[in-house]
């Protein structure tokens, strides 16, 4: 119903302008006209940006059925990564991944890869508050895999080997980087070329059907386009960090917690090791990566053990409700646990990256798609990054492939639309509640403390809610 | 008989300067199925049919049903077929083909496509739109000439033929019918999609699309010219040449919401009707004939070959 009226004011606006110009969307910028010569070679997609998003997007469309017919092209600026073996020592940055990702993952065979590399699942979610002793416990009652934490590099090799195995039909260009684009009109007049031009460094130039833009938050092919792109920095960066635990264990569980600073996350890599991510302020977050090992150690262990932050005043609200909650469901009332002591970091694995949020106004112009970071930006919180990056895909891969099996000219924005209203609707309530919720656990502020606690306790107790929470975050 | 020229006709009661648009005959025959009159609006409106929200956006967005339906009916007709190219192999013909709007997705799908219309300042747009994919280039090619010429020199070669939004604009529907057949190989397929002749049709297809709403142009269709699925019927039934069986009879409903946003969708409604099956000694011929209608179409696939002699 959203649909059908959207598109009808959208055509209703056009048809009362005086220009045919796509309705409701800003200028198109540098809408030179191409007077150069036809070449013999129009891709049909070209993905510009070879991260874990647009290297996902270029499998997923080689190896889909009704693409064995098509030119696929990606773009990355980088120099191809090739490891002759698995290296010993883990990367400092990893991906929490959600099965819906992985199914994506598995749908080209990129998984089996991963499988074969390395990855740790986890089972169980602990999230609670620094200021309080309220809970959250996420875990599935089959005990099925919540998540799975993958190193960066893992999927980046995976994926890459999966793009050699499909090179009769995807073409990967390294160390290319877009230098400029020129956009079609809207529809075809005398000697215009309907497709897109991109100009790379070296001076030569592409023409393409649909430009995929996945070239991470500050995206050249957005900005090219003249999409409006809402953002804001955050006053956090992130420190991360690979962890040795004290001792080996299960280490199937996910930890966070919401200190006033920010929250700080331990995620599990293997029985010994876990991967630390800490969001913190700029200058506490410098500290941190300057700091000698030991000192770090002691500062992360009593980040999660100590309870310095606690008040009487909403301790004793906090275990009002909690009587409250095992009056009503005694069965439901989980003891917070502590997660592993830290013993040492691995040397040189501690780095820092400045957060902040961003939404592209538009995903979609007509023969150019955002995907990834290129349209959404998010805090890491809520480890949802990459998943929604991994769902843009698996949205566009899905319309793109029907758009081809029906014939229709794919930079069309009818079925592009599409893709936008999907993962707008998505993505925008994603970002909405992690900003909230960074927003909502940065001040130890009473009110909202007593807030937050009595709202996570109750999420807690209330089974369905818990569950749809981890189906929209599963996706 | 005899064909002299099975040219499409359009009917126009726009206000068009007729001096700027000197249309001469191409054949001097008494009977002919082109109405000169009808060309001028078409003419008029040449350089709008790739304007995806412009006057023909309404056939634009009737691609994401047609295509559909004719791929979907010509795959069943083969045993396997190629990811990628599910048509390759086929030589579609399409009939007043226009801007391309229908050869375009059915060239992508792989087949061989020729697209044939009337009004060369059409063909001119097909021709420099396609040009620019070197792919279709290849697979499709157009003429600018009348049903008749191709009837000659492609007879029998033909794996579908379509004929989507044109009998409502053709004269002599039963010479056009019969040049269809003639050109399809036996077992090929015949695909019509038009508009049918009932007072729902006139109050949403003329009065509202073309007067109040002017979605479509004025004078673009004329009510009188519109064929219903019984005329079609009988037509078919009549030829002797091309023999059909087992119809299915498919309705498409289109409310005024969707006139409005130009989203057709497909309601399936059942009916075998064994008036369709006619005992012609060109039993070789016989095949499955699919009937859509609604009020804004008619949809038909009839698979008919014919041999000359029965035609001549």
């Amino acid at each position: 119903m959203l649909r059908v009226s959207t598109m009808a004011a959208r055509l209703a606006v056009s048809r009362w302008r005086a220009a045919p110009s796509a309705a409701g969307r800003g200028p198109l910028l540098s809408c030179r006209r191409w007077s150069g010569d036809k070449a013999d070679t129009v891709y049909d997609v070209v993905v510009s940006g070879g991260g874990l998003v647009g290297a996902a997007m270029a499998c997923a469309l080689g190896y889909d059925i009704h693409f064995h017919d098509k030119k696929i092209l990606l773009l990355e600026a980088g120099p191809k990564k090739v490891w002759e073996k698995l290296p010993e020592t883990y990367s400092n940055r990893v991906s929490s991944i959600s099965p819906g990702s992985a199914t994506l993952l598995s749908s080209f065979g990129a998984w089996d890869h991963i499988c074969n590399m390395r990855y740790r699942a986890f089972r169980r979610m602990q999230v609670w508050d620094a200021c309080s002793e309220a809970l959250i416990m996420f875990d599935k009652d089959n005990l099925d895999d919540m998540g799975y934490i993958v190193e960066n590099d893992v999927i980046m090799c995976a994926l890459t080997k999966q793009l050699e195995a499909v090179s009769d039909r995807v073409t990967v260009l390294y160390r290319s980087k877009a230098v400029s684009y020129t956009w079609p009109y809207p529809f075809t007049m005398a000697d215009s070329s309907p497709w897109v031009h991109i100009t790379l460094g070296d001076g030569s130039t592409l023409q393409t059907k649909l430009l995929i833009g996945a070239d991470g938050h500050n995206s050249g092919v957005r900005q090219a386009a003249g999409i409006q792109n809402v953002s804001w920095n955050y006053d956090q960066s992130a420190v991360v960090a690979t962890l040795h635990l004290s001792e080996a264990t299960e280490n199937n569980v996910a930890w966070q917690r919401f200190l006033p600073s920010g929250p700080i996350a331990l995620l599990p890599l293997s029985d010994t090791l876990s991967s630390l991510v800490w969001s913190t302020s700029h200058e506490h977050a410098a500290e941190l990566v300057g700091m000698d090992e030991e000192k770090f150690v002691d500062t992360i262990n009593s980040a999660f053990w100590s309870d310095a932050n606690h008040t009487d005043f909403i301790d004793s609200a906090s275990t009002v409700l909690q009587s409250v909650v095992g009056f009503l469901r005694p069965t439901k009332v989980s003891a917070r646990q502590l997660p592993p002591s830290v013993a040492r970091v691995d040397a040189r694995s501690r780095v820092l990256f400045p957060l902040g949020l961003g939404h592209a106004a538009e995903y979609v112009r007509p023969r150019l798609a955002l995907i990834g970071d290129a349209a959404h930006r998010v805090h890491p919180l809520a480890g949802q990054g990459v998943n929604m990056g991994f769902g843009d895909v698996s949205s566009l891969v899905h319309h793109l492939s029907a758009a081809a099996f029906n014939g229709k000219d794919l930079g069309s924005m009818s079925h592009l639309t599409g893709y936008e209203t999907d993962r707008q609707r998505h993505n925008t309530a994603l970002l909405a509640a992690t900003d909230l919720l960074k927003r909502l656990y940065s001040t130890s502020a009473a009110p909202l403390v007593l807030l937050r606690t009595w709202g996570l306790q109750a999420t807690n107790a209330v089974s369905p809610l818990k569950e749809q929470i981890m189906a929209f975050a599963s996706k | 008989m005899w064909f002299k020229s099975c040219r499409m006709t359009f009917a126009c009661l726009n206000r068009m300067k007729i001096y700027r648009y000197p249309w001469r005959r191409l054949y001097s025959t008494s009977q002919t199925t082109v109405d000169n009159s009808e060309i001028k609006t078409f003419l008029a409106l040449a350089h709008r049919w790739w304007d995806e929200q412009g006057v023909y956006a309404p056939l634009h967005s009737m691609n994401d049903l047609r295509v559909p339906f004719i791929r979907d009916n010509l795959l069943k007709t083969v045993a396997h077929h190629q990811s990628g190219k599910p048509l390759s192999g086929m030589k579609i013909l399409d009939v007043g083909c226009g801007g391309g709007l229908l050869s375009e997705p059915l060239g992508r799908l792989g087949a061989s496509v020729i697209g044939i219309d009337p009004v060369d300042e059409n063909i001119k747009i097909a021709q420099h739109h396609k040009s620019f994919d070197p792919v279709l280039d290849k697979r499709i090619e157009y003429r600018a000439c009348s049903l008749e010429e191709i009837v000659e020199e492609t007879a029998e070669t033909c794996d579908a033929v379509v004929a989507s939004e044109v009998v409502e604009h053709v004269i002599d529907l039963e010479t056009f019918i019969q040049c269809c057949c003639q050109v399809l190989k036996p077992g090929g397929s015949l695909f019509i999609t038009t508009i049918n002749k009932t007072q729902l049709s006139y109050a949403l297809g003329i009065v509202f699309s073309e007067q109040i709403a002017g979605i479509v142009p004025k004078g673009t269709h004329t009510w009188e010219k519109f064929v219903s699925p019984e005329k079609l019927e009988s037509i078919l039934e009549s030829m002797p040449s091309c023999a059909f069986t087992h119809c299915e009879i498919l309705s498409r409903m289109v409310n005024s919401c969707q006139v409005i946003t130009f989203r057709w969708c497909l309601v399936f409604k059942k009916n075998i009707l064994n008036s369709c099956m006619s005992q012609s000694s060109c039993s070789h011929n016989s095949v499955p004939v699919n009937l859509i209608w609604n009020i804004g179409i008619v949809s038909i696939q009839g698979n008919g070959g014919s041999s000359k002699d029965f035609c001549k």
